[in-house]
């Protein structure tokens, strides 16, 4: 990248090597921790390190009774994200519930019980009262649903003429003591799960904005319970499957754990109508993003429990297990094709733009 | 006979090493996406041939364009992947980066709208593209016309696959047999190989874009192989002829050209340009001739010409990556050095 001259393009955010290559460049290189550059969905810092002297456990007049079990009180989780969708209602959601499930479910990434919430608006002039009015409260109703209470906000009006609506959502939450969830924690032999069918919010703002009419509908979602009902369970790594899609993070997470993804086509659920969406633009459902799938990686024993789980969750119901961690090339997913095929493939490169014939 | 056999057959194929160059970027694509390559016997070779559109628009194209999308109330408007094809110095997003007006389409009718909406802004389509493409921009001269729509320009890049491949045959390129586009073949019809399979004595197999009909065109390959015979492996939609309406529209609007293909140069014939009587509609395509290579150690060409693989180009995978492309072949999902590079295709 060139930084003296560059300049930002839309690839930078397309979640994928473009992305990357900008946060690393520019943001890591500037703010650079021990916490921020673990580069997880959510930061988790011990309360240790937020004060002082603190102790963990039961405070008994000049004495403190440690925490039963493993001796801590948990620790704190924290993350923040932007909503920039057009168009801003879609089908199946829009931006307001958009804005609380992409910063709840970056929480439970880690295996925090998400519980507050603050909200920054940044409001393009001419943008219809009622409008706003219907976002905010389908961002109150998602907040309910996700058990997490929107606490502290800020507005700003800025000039415009097409009336967008950007939010920010900032989350924290706690990470119950003895859980360790984590991007590299996969292990050989560990089973590689999913929740649900990929690409539907991809597909669905595609439709949208290209006036394409079909059902398919945006898979927006918190996915408190289906955490909630995991906890306990073999589970080493749990990560949304947002922007750059199943494939990217996959890759992201083989790279994090220096082992091998193997994953099968045939067995990853995608609508028939995703399907065939993707195959009119030449778009490949493996790097579509969604906003209420989760990929889960679970020891072998105890996968069928973690899938069970999944399924009975809301939004889990299309849950699959697809695919296994090996050590065969370490930092390398493979995808195994239906025909019995095989690739190598990577994060998502560019911006993932429908081709031209 | 059943896949299975099939997969077998090409897996233990013994025979004299074939080179197989597949002319169509959703071939490319497919044959990656489906791991085909893993498939076959380390005697059965494919290569990616110049058969995706933004990867061969000669430089001075993209410059052209890139000069009228930062003229005052000229608006550049493309399909998706033509925006990050380098050109001379620079590309259409790197170029909107710095103010130019672009804007993407997905169809080319959704121009129409765009240019109702802004009449004091003229609207220049990117029209590049294949025998595919091209009845598309027939339909959208019709609309423009019929509705007296003024602020429409194209500029064009249109090429045609058969003199491409028998410019290729001519040059030495190392190819024992084609695997035909399907869906230019949808047009233009099978017949279209006939010449050139006479001509070098090699099987033309004209496939889908299934992981089963790309091995059963491939299987036909290498049954016919040294042969100059045409087979058509995906009769469901494509027939000897072609389509004739479609062929008609192109014919009303557009006549044939010569053509710059990036690195290849110009090749006889393999292009169109509006007809004269059209030709107010035209933002300037005739005479792009000029092919500059933005990194001159870029091997595109003889990717292109099958003549060397994406890994066998000094810049691959250092210099030249999807977010930094070099040529235009890093730049589509369709391109060969873009298709090696994601899938760490070592064949």
């Amino acid at each position: 990248m060139d930084w003296n001259s560059g300049t930002v393009t839309m690839a930078h955010g397309s979640g994928g090597s473009a992305t990357e290559e900008l946060i690393h460049g520019i943001f890591a290189e500037a703010f650079g921790n021990d916490t921020l550059n673990r580069m997880e969905d959510a930061a988790v810092v011990s309360y240790d390190a937020l004060v002082a002297g603190r102790e963990c456990g039961e405070h008994r007049g000049n004495n403190v009774i440690p925490d039963q079990g493993s001796g801590s009180c948990g620790r704190l989780a924290l993350t923040t994200d932007s909503f920039v969708v057009t168009p801003l209602e879609f089908r199946g959601g829009d931006i307001g519930r958009l804005a609380v499930c992409g910063t709840v479910n970056d929480l439970l990434m880690r295996g925090a019980v998400p519980k507050l919430l603050t909200c920054g608006w940044i409001i393009e002039e001419g943008t219809k009262l009622s409008l706003l009015k219907r976002v905010a409260e389908s961002m109150a109703e998602t907040a309910k649903e996700a058990g997490i209470q929107i606490v502290a906000g800020d507005t700003k009006v800025i000039e415009g003429k097409s009336g967008g609506v950007y939010i920010n959502t900032t989350g924290i939450g706690h990470v119950p003591a003895g859980v360790d969830i984590a991007a590299g924690n996969a292990e050989e032999g560990d089973v590689i799960l999913v929740s649900g069918t990929m690409g539907n919010h991809h597909a669905a703002i595609l439709s949208e904005r290209m006036s394409i009419e079909n059902d398919i509908k945006s898979d927006v979602a918190p996915l408190v319970e289906m955490v909630s009902k995991l906890r306990g369970l073999p589970v080493h790594t749990l990560r949304d499957v947002t922007r750059g899609g199943l494939a990217t993070v996959c890759k992201e997470l083989a790279l994090a754990s220096k082992k091998t993804f193997l994953i099968r086509d045939h067995l990853i659920p995608v609508d028939m109508q995703v399907r065939d969406f993707c195959g009119l633009l030449g778009l490949d459902p493996l790097y579509m993003g969604n906003e209420g799938k989760l990929v889960c990686i679970a020891k072998r024993e105890g996968a069928e429990e973690v899938l069970a789980a999944m399924k009975a969750s809301g939004y889990g119901e299309k849950a699959a297990i697809i695919g296994e961690v090996t050590v065969e090339k370490p930092g390398a997913l493979f995808v195994e094709t239906e025909i019995g095929g095989r690739r190598e493939a990577d994060v998502l490169q560019g911006e993932g733009l429908p081709r031209i014939c | 006979m059943d896949i299975e056999k099939i997969k077998q057959e090409l897996k233990h194929y013994d025979g004299p090493e074939m080179n197989i160059m597949e002319v169509c970027g959703s071939h490319t694509e497919a044959v990656a996406k489906y791991g085909i390559p893993s498939l076959l016997s380390p005697k059965l070779h494919l290569l990616s041939g110049p058969g995706c559109p933004v990867c061969v628009t000669a430089s001075s194209y993209i410059d052209r364009l890139i000069a009228l999308s930062l003229e005052k109330n000229t608006c550049v408007v493309t399909f998706g992947d033509l925006i990050r094809v380098p050109g001379s110095r620079k590309s259409l997003s790197e170029a909107k980066g710095e103010g130019a007006r672009v804007e993407m389409v997905y169809s080319p009718l959704d121009l129409l709208s765009l240019a109702q909406k802004e009449p004091e802004t003229l609207f220049v389509f990117a029209a590049v593209g294949f025998e595919t493409t091209t009845p598309v921009y027939a339909v959208l001269l019709e609309e423009i016309i019929e509705r007296h729509v003024e602020n429409i320009k194209l500029l064009t890049s249109i090429k045609t696959m058969p003199e491409v491949i028998d410019h290729l045959m001519a040059n030495g390129a190392p190819i024992d047999a084609f695997l035909a586009p399907g869906h230019v073949s949808v047009v233009t019809g099978s017949r279209v190989y006939e010449k050139p399979a006479l001509k070098y004595g090699i099987p033309f197999a004209v496939s889908g874009f299934k992981a089963e009909e790309l091995l059963a065109a491939l299987y036909g390959i290498v049954l016919h192989r040294g042969q100059g015979v045409v087979k058509n492996y995906y009769p469901s939609v494509v027939t000897e002829n072609g389509n004739e309406k479609a062929k008609k529209a192109v014919e009303k609007y557009f006549q044939t050209s010569d053509a710059v293909w990036r690195g290849m140069g110009k090749v006889a014939g393999s292009g169109k340009l509006l007809r004269e009587e059209y030709r107010k509609f035209d933002a300037g395509s005739e005479g792009l001739e000029k092919d500059e290579k933005l990194n001159p150690a870029c091997r595109c060409d003889e990717v292109l010409m099958g003549k060397r693989k994406p890994g066998q180009c000094p810049l691959f995978g250092k210099v030249c990556s999807p977010a930094h492309p070099q040529g235009a072949c890093m730049v589509s999902s369709e391109g060969s050095c873009f298709s090696y590079f994601v899938n760490k295709r070592k064949d």
